[in-house]
């Protein structure tokens, strides 16, 4: 059982690792705009705008 | 004479060749305005960086300093479709900010050293009842300790400093309490340590402060919000003057960069956002904001004009005057400071639990450490007992029962279109037996409206509303408004302080005052009918036509004002306009109670008086001669097109062109303080359960621990239900 001598400082420092990330991404301004989040995670930034679906209506009648 | 428009007042300096400036922007609500906005900035040349903040509704732009005019930003975004105006953080609001932050991260601090101690305290519980070495279980314990104290002293920041300044004043809040509970915990859970004891309570101190941050910041995330909301308005009100930088050079510049002695230009159809005095040019004014008075007043050279009056008619040229003691402004201003004095002697419900709170838990403690020693117990037992009480008790639930009701119930009433400008306004709109209304612009719409358009054929509301478009006149404003006019006709001419004319088909149109367009007779017909309309004539060839414009009611306010009196809420008018208009309001209302010319002395000597009388009066208004009155009753409340200091005065704002947020403030705020009141007795219901057992010494790490979370998730839980409030509909 020793091994917990090394293993819970190991687990503390990890969690520690968790910590400082957290209190980067605050310093870092991440939590200023919780709904612009929220919306950017699904919009394609890809710098094009979307190319409108005018495909189909290429085959003429 | 074309106005240059210069913000520099607002473009910050970064340094290294950078300059920042903030915006305020309109109608950003999705994912695609993020990226439309953010894409059509950085479009522009020498722009570093467009970013778009939802939640508060801004963009933040910066670019190679003299590369560009901030001015381009606007015209970009109006091109987008989008109104932006300049913005300036004002102080309070970076306050909020900032305290918003720190608490983030002491939660984060206190989550974090939560869960690791609790990751010890897991094994030691199970260790004590199987077979855990005492040399493993005091690691465990003197780890906990390393990560307890520090996250404590670090996390608990914000309540050590406000129970010490409590106490300093020589008064008890909630966090005294909850600190001699915390700091006493860990003390003993040290001491326990030293003498290689079975139990220590690292975890429980750690999780309570943990429970409390979360409600905590849920309050100031809250206050924040309406802070970025409340300086996003004050932004879009748009306080910008036309200065004269040259004999005949303009530049429109915010009011905050006009000195006094400067000239500023007012045309027909702006709001003043300066005191002065009138030293060119001859017009009519409307000072309603200012003394709800709503017949215009005629100015000439020598004339003074405050901020707030709406030009009617001619261009006016303005000396600033900087000297205001003894106007209007400085008789409102100090009614008001009295007034806000007198109130802020009320106590919040959270206060007055924790006052009855903090003595009773600490004689208990006291009264069961002195049981024990009598009943034969050792001294070191004794301490122990009592502090678990005190654990046991530590206001957990108690901390949280109010915030997050407060939480929810803003968010819900955010929806229902009402700002909540103080954190106290949902306690005290409760009480509200009697609401007073200011008439002009709080019943009414703010703005003219034509009443009489279906009189009229289309066709000509139409061509005179194309008409009204040459003209700045507020009346021909509204006109063109109503007749939903875009496209201007081509080769009008202003004669000033009559009205517009041009050809159309050969044929001579006219729209001005009915002497204009030979129309005095259909026009005295109307004004005969209605005295509170003002009228604008319209001629083509030889017809005529006579529209009447008048501030019309808010669309619902007869059923707002129904509903109310059927909540057993009396509702009174108090207006400073002249009595017909206001009697003819009151009638149409059915509101039986009514005073008009009402100066802002006389409107708080009524409130007092109703006071007196032991009703709790909310005040309705939007003037500024509202504010001190605002601020002298129980509780108040402004429509968002009020005056920016009745604005800043008023507990509650609300949105739109509808009176119904009226009726869903109060009974948000009747459905809150009931949640409130049902958390209390939770809290304290299950203090009944476990102090018996604390007192007994039957408490144990594990059911502290169990009992704290169990009444913290039980609490939110409830505030939950203040989600969903039945709104009738009006």
């Amino acid at each position: 059982m020793e091994v917990i001598v090394f293993l819970v400082p190991l687990a503390l420092l990890l969690g520690l690792f968790g910590l400082l990330g957290f209190l980067w991404s605050l310093k870092n301004g991440q939590y200023d705009d919780l709904d612009g989040a929220a919306w950017r995670a699904i919009s394609d930034d890809d710098g094009t705008p979307a190319r409108p679906v005018e495909l189909r209506s290429e085959s003429r009648p | 004479m074309q106005a240059t428009r210069d913000f520099s007042h607002y473009v910050k300096h970064l340094g290294s060749g950078l300059a920042h400036i903030d915006l305020a922007v309109e109608g950003v609500s999705c994912a695609g305005c993020i990226s439309k906005i953010e894409r059509g900035l950085s479009a522009i040349p020498d722009v570093t960086l467009a970013r778009v903040n939802l939640t508060d509704r801004r963009v933040a732009l910066e670019w190679k300093e003299g590369a560009l005019d901030p001015a381009r930003f606007i015209d970009r975004l109006a091109e987008l479709g989008y109104k932006a105006y300049p913005f300036e953080a004002v102080t309070a609001e970076a306050v909020e900010a900032e305290n918003s932050r720190f608490l983030l991260r002491c939660l984060g601090v206190a989550a974090f050293a939560t869960m690791n101690v609790m990751m010890l305290s897991i094994p030691v519980w199970s260790g004590n009842v199987s077979d855990m070495l005492p040399e493993q279980r005091d690691f465990f314990h003197w780890i906990s300790a390393l990560i307890a104290l520090p996250a404590a002293a670090y996390a608990g920041q914000p309540f050590f400093r406000s129970a010490f300044n409590a106490l300093r004043t020589g008064n008890v809040n909630m966090d005294v309490p909850i600190s001699i509970g915390v700091i006493l915990t860990l003390a003993t859970s040290i001491v326990e340590t030293i003498g290689h004891a079975e139990h220590a309570y690292f975890d429980a101190p750690i999780m309570l402060l943990t429970f409390l941050l979360v409600g905590r910041y849920l309050d100031q995330n809250m206050r924040r919000r309406t802070r970025a909301v409340a300086g996003n308005l004050a932004a879009l009100k748009a306080e910008t003057a036309t200065k004269f930088v040259g004999p005949d050079e303009i530049s429109v510049v915010p009011a905050a960069a006009v000195m006094a002695g400067d000239i500023v230009l007012l045309r027909p159809g702006e709001r003043s956002a300066i005191d002065g005095t009138v030293i060119d040019g001859r017009s009519e004014i409307d000072q309603s904001l200012i003394t709800g008075e709503t017949l215009h007043a005629a100015v000439e050279p020598g004339s003074e004009v405050y901020a707030g009056s709406l030009n009617i008619s001619g261009s006016l040229r303005i000396r600033v005057s900087a000297a205001s003691e003894g106007t209007l402004l400085a008789e409102i201003q100090r009614l008001l400071d009295h007034a806000v004095q007198v109130r802020s002697r009320y106590v919040q419900l959270a206060d007055r639990a924790s006052r009855l709170y903090a003595p009773v838990v600490h004689v208990t403690a006291f009264l069961t450490m002195i049981g024990w020693l009598i009943a034969g117990a050792s001294f070191h037992d004794s301490i122990i007992t009592a502090i678990t009480v005190l654990i046991i008790t530590c206001p957990c639930a108690l901390g949280l029962a109010i915030p997050t009701v407060q939480t929810v119930a803003s968010g819900a009433m955010f929806r229902a279109g009402v700002l909540l400008n103080s954190g106290d306004a949902i306690e005290r709109v409760v009480a509200v037996d009697r609401i007073i209304f200011d008439k002009t612009g709080t019943l009414t719409l703010p703005e003219f409206d034509v009443v009489n358009s279906a009189a009229v054929p289309a066709d000509v509301v139409e061509l005179a509303g194309r008409l009204a478009l040459a003209s700045h006149h507020p009346v021909a404003a509204a006109l063109a408004r109503a007749a939903g006019a875009k496209s201007p006709l081509p080769g009008i001419t202003e004669q000033p302080g009559q009205g517009v004319r041009g050809i159309l088909k050969g044929e001579e149109v006219r729209l001005g005052s009915p002497t204009f367009c030979k129309a005095d007779g259909l026009a005295n017909e109307i004004l005969s009918r209605d005295p509170e309309a003002s009228v604008v004539a319209f001629a083509r060839g030889e017809k005529r036509y006579v529209f009447a414009v008048c501030q019309s009611m808010r669309p619902d306010a007869r059923a707002v004002i129904a509903a109310l009196q059927k909540r057993g809420v009396a509702v009174e008018i108090i207006s400073g306009d002249r009595e017909p208009a206001v009697r003819a309001a009151a009638e149409m209302l059915q509101i039986p109670e009514w005073r008009a010319g009402v100066t802002p002395a006389d409107k708080i000597a009524r409130i007092e008086e109703l006071k007196r009388q032991g009703f709790k009066v909310m005040m309705v208004g939007d003037g500024l001669n509202d504010a001190p009155s605002l601020a002298a009753a129980h509780v108040s409340m402004s429509p968002i097109s009020a005056a920016h200091l009745s604005q800043a005065t008023a507990d509650l704002v609300f949105l739109g062109n509808r009176l119904a947020p009226v009726i869903a403030s109060l009974d948000h705020s009747r459905k809150a303080l009931h949640l409130m009141r049902q958390n209390l007795y939770l809290a304290v219901g299950y203090n009944f359960l476990a102090v018996p057992i604390a007192i007994l010494g039957f408490v144990t790490p594990p059911i502290a621990a169990a009992a704290m979370s169990g009444s913290s998730i039980l609490v939110m839980l409830n505030a939950l239900r203040g989600r969903h409030v039945p709104q009738e509909t009006l």
